[in-house]
């Protein structure tokens, strides 16, 4: 069944945009990243121009991210004042990060730049990730049921002013550190044109030395607004907002995204940080390959606007 | 009074252009809905004679169907320091959103370079670099690049014998408008042509426009930006939502 769409100007089946969807959503759900790495590629994949592919899928990262956050609710996943800190961080991040990205823009060849701090970021996260949870899930099947605590040292993190406690994370610590970690990721987020889940993850599990099943909840708690936000922010500046198109991923993606936190609590929280490893890595290897190899296609055709 | 002028035109028409088109559309509006998978248009028309039809010489017909014209940038990927970067590009004016050309016999057979220039038949008399950047000097390989990307995707289209010409006088040519057409107004042009040379045009407008719910999201977007941003954000807030409160009925 073919469905034909207002803003995109092109007609897609409708079966293949759910699937799209789902996909993303399970995603979503599983790991708390808001799966805007994902949906973008996939749409320009199916023919969808990439202004529209950005802005849609910004909008129905919210979708998703909501369905995979009230899943997460239910289970006391969510650390709300977490989140808070993280989101007026990020919120600055992002508002430095539009100003770099614009100036850069300015001088010519953002993308290249956007993809190659793509590959290096994602290499040393998903690296990192990888091998970290590589080795704590040989140790529990060596040591059995040992008990790892981990970045629970005191160390001059703790020494810092303005400390909360952060009761669903179990942590009393200072607001600094995540309110820096949340502007770095909104930075990134910024410029790479994505929501920042798949970065936010690892450095509320690394850096901030959160419990893996809160972890998830806050990500999405965080990312629906930061998507929320640039949805708006688009179908203002440029319209390119597809409603239609943005349904029918909705649709797909808050079902998935429901199968996805219920898979995700099914699985060790090692498991889930190795998975989401292997997600990262294989991206990164995606992006790289597209720069190292030579494209079948070398030219591309674009729409330019008045200028 | 259009009659008048009809009649009045006819009579001006100088001695030797003894031939003229007559030409009709199957449709002269076309409805993009949602469930919209591309449409059909015939054109189709006869060749009107005030004296017996002159013999021995060739009588072609030329069709084409064009969309609203708009710039495009096409740039080309290049190897830089080992990786492949997009560096040069070339900016096109004037190319039409699709072009499908009909003809009875294959372009060069029947239509003088000089007659293309003067009526801008063809694809090539139609697109206009504007603007190059500096190491984009072979130019002709970059609309050669738009020709073939826009064939595969099926919007640019060349069919040398689509249109069927039957006793001198009656012809139609059929055209599969696909389902990735963008908004406007498609031109239909008509050429007859006699021992090579253009003797009569024709042109006809169809209005390709969106419809129903297609329309309406389109309007909004554009005229009231800022309702459209918050409405998809309602509509992701409730589809969540409503997800998720299924799905918590459906583990009872």
């Amino acid at each position: 069944m073919q469905i034909y769409l207002p803003i995109a100007e092109i007609s897609v089946n409708v079966f293949v945009l759910l699937g799209l969807g789902g996909l993303v959503g399970f995603l979503s759900g599983m790991f708390g990243v808001g799966g805007g790495f994902l949906i973008t590629p996939l749409l320009l994949f199916i023919g969808v121009p990439s202004g529209i592919a950005v802005a849609t899928g910004a909008n129905q990262v919210v979708a998703s991210s909501i369905s995979g956050m009230l899943a997460q609710l239910r289970r006391k996943g969510v650390d709300f004042r977490m989140g808070t800190v993280l989101l007026v961080g990020g919120i600055l991040g992002s508002f430095i990060g539009v100003q770099v990205f614009a100036y850069m823009d300015g001088l010519g060849q953002v993308d290249i730049l956007v993809q190659v701090s793509y590959v290096i970021f994602l290499g040393f996260i998903g690296g990192m990730m990888f091998l970290e949870s590589a080795r704590a899930i040989l140790r529990n099947q060596r040591a059995g049921a040992h008990v790892v605590r981990r970045a629970h040292q005191h160390s001059w993190l703790h020494r810092l002013p303005l400390k909360v406690r952060f009761r669903t994370s179990g942590l009393y610590v200072s607001v600094l550190p995540p309110a820096f970690v949340g502007a770095f990721v909104g930075f990134l987020a910024a410029i790479m044109g994505v929501g920042g889940g798949f970065i936010l993850v690892p450095a509320m599990i690394y850096l901030l030395g959160m419990p893996t099943r809160v972890v998830v909840g806050t990500s999405l708690f965080q990312i629906i607004f930061v998507a929320g936000f640039t949805t708006v922010m688009h179908a203002i500046n440029s319209q390119t907002v597809d409603m239609m198109l943005a349904f029918v991923l909705i649709i797909g993606g808050v079902i998935g995204a429901q199968f996805g936190s219920r898979v995700s609590t099914r699985l060790k929280a090692e498991q889930l940080r190795i998975l989401l490893a292997l997600l990262v890595l294989a991206v990164c290897v995606k992006i790289a390959l597209d720069l190292l190899i030579m494209p079948p296609e070398l030219y591309s055709v674009t729409l330019s606007v008045l200028p | 009074m259009k009659q008048i002028f009809l009649i009045l035109a006819v009579l001006a028409a100088p001695a030797f252009a003894s031939e003229k088109l007559v030409t009709g559309v199957s449709r002269d509006d076309v409805q993009i809905t949602a469930d919209f998978t591309g449409s059909d248009i015939l054109v189709y028309g006869a060749v009107l004679r005030d004296s017996p039809r002159p013999k021995g010489q060739s009588l072609d017909v030329i069709v084409t169907l064009e969309g609203p014209a708009t710039q495009v940038v096409v740039r080309r990927k290049e190897r830089w320091l080992g990786i492949w970067v997009n560096r040069n590009s070339v900016h096109l004016n004037d190319v039409p959103s699709y072009f499908s050309i009909a003809a009875t016999r294959p372009l060069p057979e029947i239509l003088t370079p000089e007659d293309d220039a003067q009526y801008n038949v063809s694809l090539d008399r139609r697109i206009l670099v504007t603007r190059m950047s500096a190491n984009a000097m072979d130019f002709p390989l970059y609309i050669q690049a738009l020709k073939r990307i826009r064939a595969e995707s099926g919007v640019f289209k060349i069919t040398p014998d689509a249109v069927r010409l039957s006793q001198d006088t009656l012809f139609r040519a059929d055209f599969a408008l696909p389902a990735n057409v963008t908004e406007g107004d498609f031109r239909v042009r008509l050429f007859l042509l006699r021992d090579g040379r253009v003797i009569d045009t024709t042109e006809q407008i169809i209005g390709v426009r969106k419809a129903g719910i297609e329309r309406q999201l389109a309007n909004l977007a554009q005229e009231k930006p800022f309702i459209y941003g918050v409405l998809s954000l309602i509509m992701a807030l409730v589809a969540g939502w409503g997800a998720s409160a299924v799905f918590r009925l459906f583990q009872r």
